[in-house]
């Protein structure tokens, strides 16, 4: 797999950081919202839109798009401003998030938002609907490519183990998931709630082939997922290691910005440190 | 009259829309055989997708098949699909209107000895609850066929309940289902028994002996489409006949009297009394001995009708 140029990187860097200032405003707006899972996944939620997914913002349902699935729908912040930035929905749009009579709701509606392929946001349900879609493209025989982002806690739910069976028994290499690794949950760390390790090793026991990566490093977050499938006949797993709130300095790896509003002298702080881009 | 399997009844019809409708999948969780999906498996096994002991994952995957373009019909016992996988229903399919159709099998006490763990007493209170959920309930051979068709071409999610055992057919030529609308079985103008699943063909046997042996004409309503519900012919026999009975395989609260009684009440013209099971859960029996100790019975609806009206030998 080729290497994306080192300007093309830093185009991707100056997207992110957009989004990560359009995140706040939206945030602040909403009054309300989980912020710190949403930093943790926007880099990805970027590669994806901006590199790795066939999409077409003109023409949001044409059948051979990719489709994504953010199963940590409380995440929608970041999955509307990835939206936003390709071209899907206006700004006006994004800073409505959460607000009466909204589109955007706190966790994401398909019916009313164009590029929202699922109505997410009760966790552990997204695997089982990216099996789905992945079985009905190999009976269809269509190109198309599933993506589904996970959260680390969200994994706690039997339903995904389920989905994750079910993913390698019909040989789905069409399916990829994407484990959004923060290592934190509402209650504090997962290791601590109900640990996840050995992780890799549970999901290749559950007939995944499996990579790491570091989830806020754009180059190698598009060439490992770029490289799915993984194997042939097998679904793909990135394991994504995060930082929760990356880029907010009091969100980082604090289990109390799960869901806690922005506002106040937080807003302000949140602002400056994103202030920088236009 | 011979009787006919409900889920053989069901098994060959699926096969029957399989041939009909190309996009139409069917999803089993562990109980083909049970469920008779085994059939369609036999006729399509490219279309057949077995999911394992795996009821919210079935769920699951029906809704990204509907997103992919194909029409998906879950199979499992009514006290797991209703219950087990209650929220993934509600949430990923029901919420965005997929179109999955959930075929729920052994509902009630149909069950019979295997237990309260495979009962379901609660379905229909749970189902019709959901916006956007279809809740159908046929009662024999015909109107499994036709509510199935009718399922099939309903755009949206439908739960459609059926028992197990063999039932005698009702429904003759001149009987046809859809939804939204009550069956008229019998015409009648001093009490209106409403039916719904296959409690239908005693509420029809009743009918017919109140009328012969004590002169009492009753309105027999066969009500498969629990929601939507026919509310003009509720209301309608509500004015007619100022009697109104509900017969179901199902807890009295929530279900059919439930449905019935919440037009009924808005009304406040007639009276309703509640046959169904009386908000407990069984002792260990067969499903005709269940039926009898819930006075879900020929004989039983006929005195309570009686009672109902005032004219039973006091």
């Amino acid at each position: 797999m080729r290497k994306i140029s080192d300007n093309r990187t830093d185009e991707l860097k100056q997207i992110t950081d957009k989004a990560r200032k359009l995140m706040v405003e939206a945030l602040i707006c909403a009054g309300c919202g989980h912020p710190g899972g949403a930093f943790s996944c926007i880099d990805i939620l970027v590669a994806l839109y901006f590199e790795v997914m066939n999409i077409d913002p003109g023409n949001p349902f044409r059948s051979d798009r990719d489709r994504f699935i953010l199963s940590k729908g409380h995440s929608s912040v970041a999955l509307y401003t990835a939206l936003h930035l390709a071209g899907f929905i206006d700004l006006k749009t994004l800073l409505s998030f959460r607000q009466d009579n909204s589109l955007l709701c706190g966790h994401p509606d398909a019916s009313k938002v164009p590029g929202v392929e699922a109505n997410t946001g009760s966790l552990g349900h997204g695997l089982s609907v990216g099996v789905g879609l992945a079985l009905a493209g190999k009976m269809n025989n269509d190109s198309y490519r599933v993506f589904v982002l996970m959260g680390d806690g969200e994994t706690q739910e039997g339903s995904i183990w389920e989905a994750a069976m079910s993913a390698s028994h019909y040989k789905l290499d069409n399916l990829i998931g994407i484990i959004d690794r923060n290592k934190i949950q509402i209650d504090g760390p997962t290791e601590k709630i109900m640990a996840l390790e050995p992780y890799k090793d549970k999901w290749e026991a559950f007939g995944w082939k499996v990579r790491e990566i570091n989830g806020h490093n754009l180059q190698e977050i598009i060439m490992v997922l770029k490289a799915a499938p993984f194997v042939k006949g097998k679904p793909s797993l990135a394991i994504a290691n995060t930082v929760k709130g990356k880029g907010i300095s009091f969100m980082e790896n604090n289990h109390e910005w799960h869901g806690r509003p922005l506002k106040g002298e937080h807003a302000e702080i949140a602002r400056r440190e994103t202030k920088s881009v236009n | 009259m011979p009787k006919k399997s409900l889920c053989g009844e069901y098994g060959r019809c699926l096969v029957e829309m399989g041939e009909k409708y190309p996009e139409l999948v069917a999803l089993e969780a562990d109980l083909k055989e049970s469920t008779q999906s085994i059939q369609f498996q036999q006729a399509f096994p490219q279309r057949h997708i077995e999911v394992g002991v795996a009821e919210q994952n079935m769920v699951g995957i029906a809704a990204g098949l509907a997103l992919g373009g194909k029409l998906p019909v879950t199979h499992s016992f009514a006290c797991f699909t209703s219950m087990r996988a209650c929220e993934h229903i509600r949430t990923t399919v029901a919420y965005p209107r997929l179109n999955v159709k959930f075929v729920a099998t052994h509902a009630g006490i149909s069950a019979g000895s295997a237990g309260t763990t495979h009962h379901a007493i609660e379905d229909i209170a749970i189902m019709r609850s959901i916006p956007n959920m279809t809740v159908l309930a046929p009662g024999d051979a015909r109107e499994i066929r036709q509510s199935i068709e009718a399922a099939l071409n309903h755009q949206g999610p439908v739960y459609i309940r059926l028992a197990t055992g063999d039932v005698e057919d009702v429904y003759g030529d001149s009987e046809n289902f859809s939804i939204g609308r009550a069956t008229e079985l019998r015409k009648g103008s001093d009490v209106t028994i409403i039916t719904t699943g296959t409690m239908m063909h005693a509420g029809v046997m009743a009918a017919d002996k109140l009328k012969k042996d004590y002169g009492i004409e009753a309105r027999v309503l066969q009500m498969a489409s629990i929601k939507p519900i026919d509310r003009q012919a509720i209301i309608k026999a509500a004015l007619d006949t100022g009697y109104i009975i509900t017969i179901e395989e199902h807890n009295v609260l929530g279900g059919l009297g439930g449905a019935v009684s919440e037009i009924v009440a808005e009304t406040g013209k007639a009276k309703v009394r509640r046959i169904g099971i009386k908000d407990r859960f069984s002792g260990t029996g067969s499903a005709a001995w269940i039926r009898q100790e819930e006075g879900l019975t020929i004989d039983e609806i006929i005195n309570q009708t009686r009672a109902f009206l005032g004219k039973d030998e006091k």
